[in-house]
């Protein structure tokens, strides 16, 4: 078997480049007085939020709290997929009622997984405003959706897999593009 | 990673992956019930008939809420409102209801092994709420997320469980559990109230109650039904109190940081005292409240299992 074609897109010192810049910009556009959060969905926007608060950190002194998303109860494809994905715990430790939000997630593809976590965070009360913050814009779209910062856009083809790798998950922070992978499609 | 079968029928035969995988599921659903909109919209459009053919307060609702928090539509059907009365067969129930394309029956008869008759016979995903003295695999999901809760694990964990073993399912279904996960159980009670050869589950039996719960880390109480006390399995309730009752004096024999249960509903006085049903170390209304969420994880690792079936 022929090995599969894969090039590396981002390295430790680009994600560090676009977390800071995407931390100023998050605090130049701040709308309002209000308290700043950030929300990571599970798994790999985590660790990015985690990231992303401590530049905000650097940047202005102040810690925005970081709350952690699981988006598996409000998916549209449960009843098409067989294995469901492991359910772990919404972890929110500050009240989203009129807070500005910043969700944060590794790679916006067809934009259903940031669907699905507007809906969870309704759920949770009524935020002031919402944005959304993404290391890797990868296209494809299938709903409206559109990121207020972008660590990188990638211009894919559907076929192709965006595999984000960071320290805390995967021992190293890569991003890596493969080529035609009959495997499952990245969300 | 799910569940082998499509239906949940008893504990007997589940392997520790997937009772761990319900019980980290069910992680994740308790904090949906601490949120101020106890609602996702997961089983949307999903239809769930609550079979219940002996009475139950309790599981019904229980199960009743898991629904309505997953956004399924639950449907009560009851043996006082079904047509058993008119003589209809059990099968014949069972077509009736999957005529109306459910997508669960969440059943409880008085006869072991009802649900397992249906899950062979029905298109839809069957729940055991109970079926006669066999099992409630719910409730020992339930009972062994609130250990995990609060004793972090099963491995060595020196559980008992006192009472009436002979006609509790809840008994049954937890030693299978409960062994399965690497702990260590006890069962105790009169010896009219112990059912024959039940070591062979791999529980150890005594019929005393002082060393059942000597050094154990986790009480379990059973509920005694006065009926059996009509039908001569022992004298009085205040003999049973005397001999098998839980309370604060005998419950200093067991570890400084055990836990006691009870599946409910609990007669005061007579298997447990109020003093130790009521303290600090009691977590029988956690029961109640983890029991939500056990239901929510089961009927959602169902949900996968079903539409694998259909692909």
């Amino acid at each position: 078997m022929a090995r599969r074609k894969s090039a590396r897109l981002m390295d430790d010192a680009a994600f560090a480049t676009a977390l800071r810049r995407i931390a100023h910009e998050i605090l130049e556009n701040k709308i309002g007085t209000q308290e700043l959060a950030i929300v990571g969905i599970r798994t790999r926007g985590v660790p990015i939020a985690e990231r992303l608060a401590g530049a905000i950190e650097e940047i202005s002194g102040t810690r925005p709290q970081v709350g952690i998303l699981d988006i598996n109860l409000y998916r549209d494809d449960l009843s098409l997929i067989a294995d469901h994905p492991v359910l772990r715990k919404t972890e929110i430790p500050f009240d989203v009622d009129a807070t500005g939000l910043v969700l944060v997630d590794d790679v916006l593809f067809t934009g259903r997984t940031i669907r699905a976590a507007l809906d969870a965070l309704m759920d949770l009360g009524r935020p002031a405003w919402v944005q959304l913050a993404v290391l890797v814009d990868r296209g494809h779209r299938e709903v409206p959706i559109k990121a207020d910062y972008v660590g990188k856009n990638i211009p894919t083809s559907r076929e192709q897999r965006v595999d984000v790798r960071i320290q805390e998950t995967d021992g190293r922070d890569e991003v890596v593009v493969v080529d035609g992978t009959s495997g499952e499609p990245e969300r | 990673m799910r569940l082998r079968s499509s239906h949940l029928l008893g504990i007997d035969g589940m392997e520790p992956d997937e009772i761990s995988l319900i019980l980290e599921t069910a992680e994740g659903f308790a904090e949906i019930g601490t949120r101020e909109i106890k609602k996702v919209p997961t089983l949307r459009g999903k239809t769930v008939i609550n079979f219940f053919v002996e009475n139950s307060t309790r599981t019904r609702s229980s199960f009743e809420l898991a629904e309505k928090r997953l956004s399924a539509d639950a449907l009560n059907f009851s043996a006082s409102t079904s047509s058993f009365s008119k003589g209809e067969t059990l099968l014949d129930t069972l077509q009736n209801l999957e005529a109306m394309s459910p997508d669960f029956i969440v059943m409880r008869h008085s006869q072991p092994g009802a649900p397992h008759f249906l899950a062979r016979h029905a298109n839809c995903s069957i729940v055991n709420a109970g079926d006669g003295a066999h099992e409630h695999p719910t409730q020992a999901l339930l009972d062994a997320y609130t250990i995990r809760q609060s004793k972090g694990g099963f491995d060595g964990l020196k559980v008992t469980i006192l009472g009436d073993i002979l006609n509790s399912r809840v008994a049954r279904s937890n030693v299978y559990l409960l062994t399965t996960m690497g702990a260590q159980v006890t069962v105790c009670g009169p010896p009219t109230l112990l059912p024959f050869a039940i070591e062979r589950l791999g529980c150890r039996v005594t019929h005393e109650i002082d060393k059942a719960l000597a050094g154990a880390d986790v009480v379990m109480c059973l509920r005694i039904q006065r009926e059996r006390m009509e039908s001569g399995a022992f004298p009085s309730l205040r003999e049973y109190a005397a001999l098998f009752g839980v309370n604060a004096r005998r419950f200093e024999l067991a570890e400084k940081d055990a836990i006691v249960m009870h599946p409910g509903p609990m007669n005061r006085g007579v298997e447990i005292t109020s003093d130790v049903a009521d303290g600090e170390r009691s977590v029988i209304l956690d029961q109640v409240t983890n029991g939500v969420a056990v239901r929510m994880a089961v009927l959602y690792l169902l949900t996968g299992e079903t539409s694998e079936a259909a692909a």
